[in-house]
């Protein structure tokens, strides 16, 4: 079942409306206070509005342009049939993980190769989490993204249906990464929201890595909103690989609370897409918290990609280390957003920031942003933006070893992506997105 | 044929209106060590940029033949392809880039243009140890990136590294010994006399005469104002030590005169 958005009203109406017709498709009947967050997120996200670039926190993207088109809202059951032949070159075989692919929000069962887990891990979808895991379900869904300040979770919120649902119960190590293969496919332009969870309780040690592609040239607009938790001394990786193509956007938004003694570390690399919107959050709720938020983009064309990043400190004894890193050529555009909040009371804080871009043209553009505010005194908050081409003299004494102008080139970007790309602590995972961005590189000096 | 032959040589920087060279003449012949002295400013290092093909610097006149080829026609990957090395003043730091990969890729890339098989990772990893021994170079720093975090003597150390491992026959190193400790200093020296084997011509460019007591030179040539003002033997270097360049400066004068 799906709804058409009728492009003569006001794109929030066509939303409200397309709730009302579809009231009871979502993730209802599962537990009531799910079916109330629903009904409170659509109110609220009538009152926000989708946000224009009259907000502060959307100045240099507007997002209100890229939604309002003639989407179809999707609110089938299940993702079209899609067969092995065409996930193939996203399947990373050479990374022995548990396998979930999901199309369009939905798990294909047929696709996936979750394999044995170990004893207690769930790994299924969110929906049918809801059933198997209510109580895990109930205590974290909905906790850590907020619905009542963002106009686009509480949309998603609003529609929520299905998604992607780990939970590593304490003490439980999954050694093998958890792999969500994130699949759009139709003819349609496709307006999607998937829904994900990540429970990792205390002691825990979980990888997660997710990627997201495209089988579809139809313009579409996906809406993710991704929870994590990570219990006391528990160890979260969680990676990202956006490589949709030229005719997908998205926000995604990915929200994490952390407790005691834990390490939670996001990578997100954005590799294609026409506008991408990408908000991550961390809340270091608990004392002695290592968090780490690293991120490369490579944009080309006229991809538009925003990172706005939020490090939560509230409390004391924390470190967080932030990296941001692009590379941009023709007439991409970046913006990234970083805020360090430490409040009154979080002291020993160490927290530190550093963007990094190489514009490649004249026509490519980023806009970088620290904003840091900081209640404590006792506190080491250090941020850094550079912006810059390829170090000549760097080509120049490559060249002169007698490697080409080409070559050089290429190994210089490498070099710079490097840093980001080495925090993929999954060698075949690193070896395929390093192979990917090289071979990036070697297109643009043909 | 001599290894390398400089003939009237006028330099400028490309848009800006400075003369650096003003004429150089100057010949080394394969199994040659020549310095070349002289005080700051005197165009020394423009000479080996230029002799490396760096773009900034624009050949106004004059010409430089290699082994009877003309280097300005060559792009500075196929200089070091047909044997030609700088050991540079600065050596650039690549962070990211692995000491490894980057000497494989480079040496690998200069074999190939000579004709020469690719070193397989086995013959490569053993040339690479034997070397680094050769000229006790921390072995340890072949692990890390290029340059990165390296003190001021591990850079010129593996300038030299560099150059035992690309054998090439026409070696330019410039201010090699500058700011380095004695120990420093005498380890670059014993590398380059290790390498000094009569299959090559080293141009040493300095500013002091304490290198020159270990890399004792064959010819010695002053450089002032962008010409080369003196050569000598290495008794030369001496004077120059004892007396400095003023004296030099006059004589020059005196005969313009």
């Amino acid at each position: 079942m799906s709804t058409a958005l009728d492009t003569d009203v006001r794109p929030e109406d066509r939303f409200i409306s397309a709730f009302e017709v579809n009231h009871g498709q979502a993730l209802n009947g599962v537990n009531a206070s799910i079916a109330q967050q629903r009904e409170d997120a659509i109110e609220r996200f009538s009152q926000l509005g989708i946000p224009d670039n009259s907000l502060e926190a959307w100045k240099y993207t507007d997002i209100s342009k890229t939604i309002d088109r003639p989407y179809t809202l999707s609110l089938a059951a299940e993702g079209p049939s899609v067969a092995p032949s065409d996930i193939e070159p996203f399947t990373i075989d050479a990374m022995d993980a548990h396998r979930v692919v999901l199309v369009n929000g939905h798990v294909d069962e047929s696709l996936s190769d979750i394999g044995d887990l170990p004893a207690g891990v769930v790994v299924s979808s969110l929906a049918q989490a809801g059933e198997t895991h209510p109580d895990v379900v109930e205590a974290h869904y909905g906790q850590y993204a907020d619905a009542e300040d963002e106009a686009l979770t509480a949309l998603n919120t609003a529609f929520v249906q299905d998604g992607a649902f780990v939970y590593v119960p304490s003490g439980t190590i999954v050694e093998k990464p958890i792999f969500f293969l994130h699949i759009t496919a139709g003819d349609e332009p496709l307006f999607l929201q998937p829904r994900h969870l990540f429970v990792v309780e205390d002691g825990a040690i979980a990888k997660i890595v997710e990627a997201q592609h495209a089988l579809t040239d139809a313009q579409t607009f996906t809406n993710t909103v991704s929870e994590a938790f990570v219990g006391e001394r528990a160890n979260l990786k969680h990676y990202l690989f956006q490589d949709e193509g030229t005719s997908a956007s998205q926000v995604h938004t990915r929200a994490g609370t952390q407790k005691d003694n834990s390490v939670y570390s996001t990578n997100t690399i954005t590799f294609s897409g026409e506008v991408v919107r990408n908000n991550a959050t961390i809340e270091a709720d608990g004392s002695f918290c290592e968090s780490n938020l690293y991120g490369l983009c490579i944009g080309k064309d006229e991809m538009h990609v925003d990172n706005h990043t939020q490090m939560d400190h509230v409390q004391p004894d924390c470190n967080s280390n932030e990296l941001y890193k692009h590379v941009l050529n023709d007439e991409s555009t970046a913006v990234f957003n970083g805020k360090v909040l430490v409040t009154r009371g979080s002291q020993r804080i160490d927290a530190y920031q550093q963007n990094d871009t190489i514009v490649l043209t004249d026509d490519a553009n980023i806009y970088t942003k620290p904003e840091l505010e900081i209640y404590a005194d006792d506190v080491v908050c250090s941020h850094g933006a550079t912006t810059g081409q390829v170090d000549e003299e760097g080509v120049f004494y490559l060249r002169s070893r007698g490697l080409s102008e080409r070559r050089a080139h290429i190994l210089m970007l490498q070099a710079f992506t490097d840093e980001v790309v080495s925090e993929y602590k999954i060698d075949p995972l690193r070896d395929y997105i390093a192979e990917k961005i090289r071979q990036r590189f070697a297109s643009y000096f043909a | 044929m001599a290894l390398l032959e400089i003939n009237n040589l006028h330099v400028g920087v490309e848009d800006e209106d400075i003369k650096i060279l003003n004429g150089v003449d100057l010949t080394l012949d394969t199994g040659d060590m020549h310095a070349i002295m002289g005080p700051n400013g005197s165009g020394k290092s423009t000479l080996a940029s230029v002799l490396a093909g760096r773009e900034e610097y624009e050949v106004l006149e004059g010409d430089i033949h290699y082994d009877g080829e003309d280097l300005l026609e060559l792009e500075p990957e196929e200089r070091a392809e047909e044997g030609v090395f700088l050991a540079f003043q600065y050596p650039v730091e690549l962070p990211g880039v692995s000491m490894t990969n980057f000497l494989k890729e480079s040496v690998n890339s200069v074999r190939e243009a000579r004709g020469q098989e690719e070193l397989s990772s086995a013959e490569f990893l053993q040339q690479m140890r034997e070397r680094a021994d050769m000229l006790g170079l921390d072995a340890d720093l072949t692990k890390r990136s290029v340059n990165e975090g390296f003190s001021g003597g591990e850079k010129k150390r593996n300038e030299i590294f560099q150059l035992a491992m690309l054998e090439p026959r026409l070696a330019i190193l410039d201010e090699t010994d500058s700011g380095l400790d004695i120990d420093a200093l005498q380890s670059v020296a014993n590398g380059v006399n290790k390498l000094r084997d009569g299959d090559r011509g080293f141009l040493v460019i300095t500013h002091y005469e304490r290198i020159l007591q270990y890399i004792v030179p064959d010819r010695v040539h002053v450089m002032m104002d962008g010409q080369i003002a003196r050569s000598g033997d290495k008794e030369l270097a001496q004077q120059l030590e004892e007396h400095g360049y003023e004296w030099i400066r006059d004589e020059v004068a005196a005969a313009a005169a």
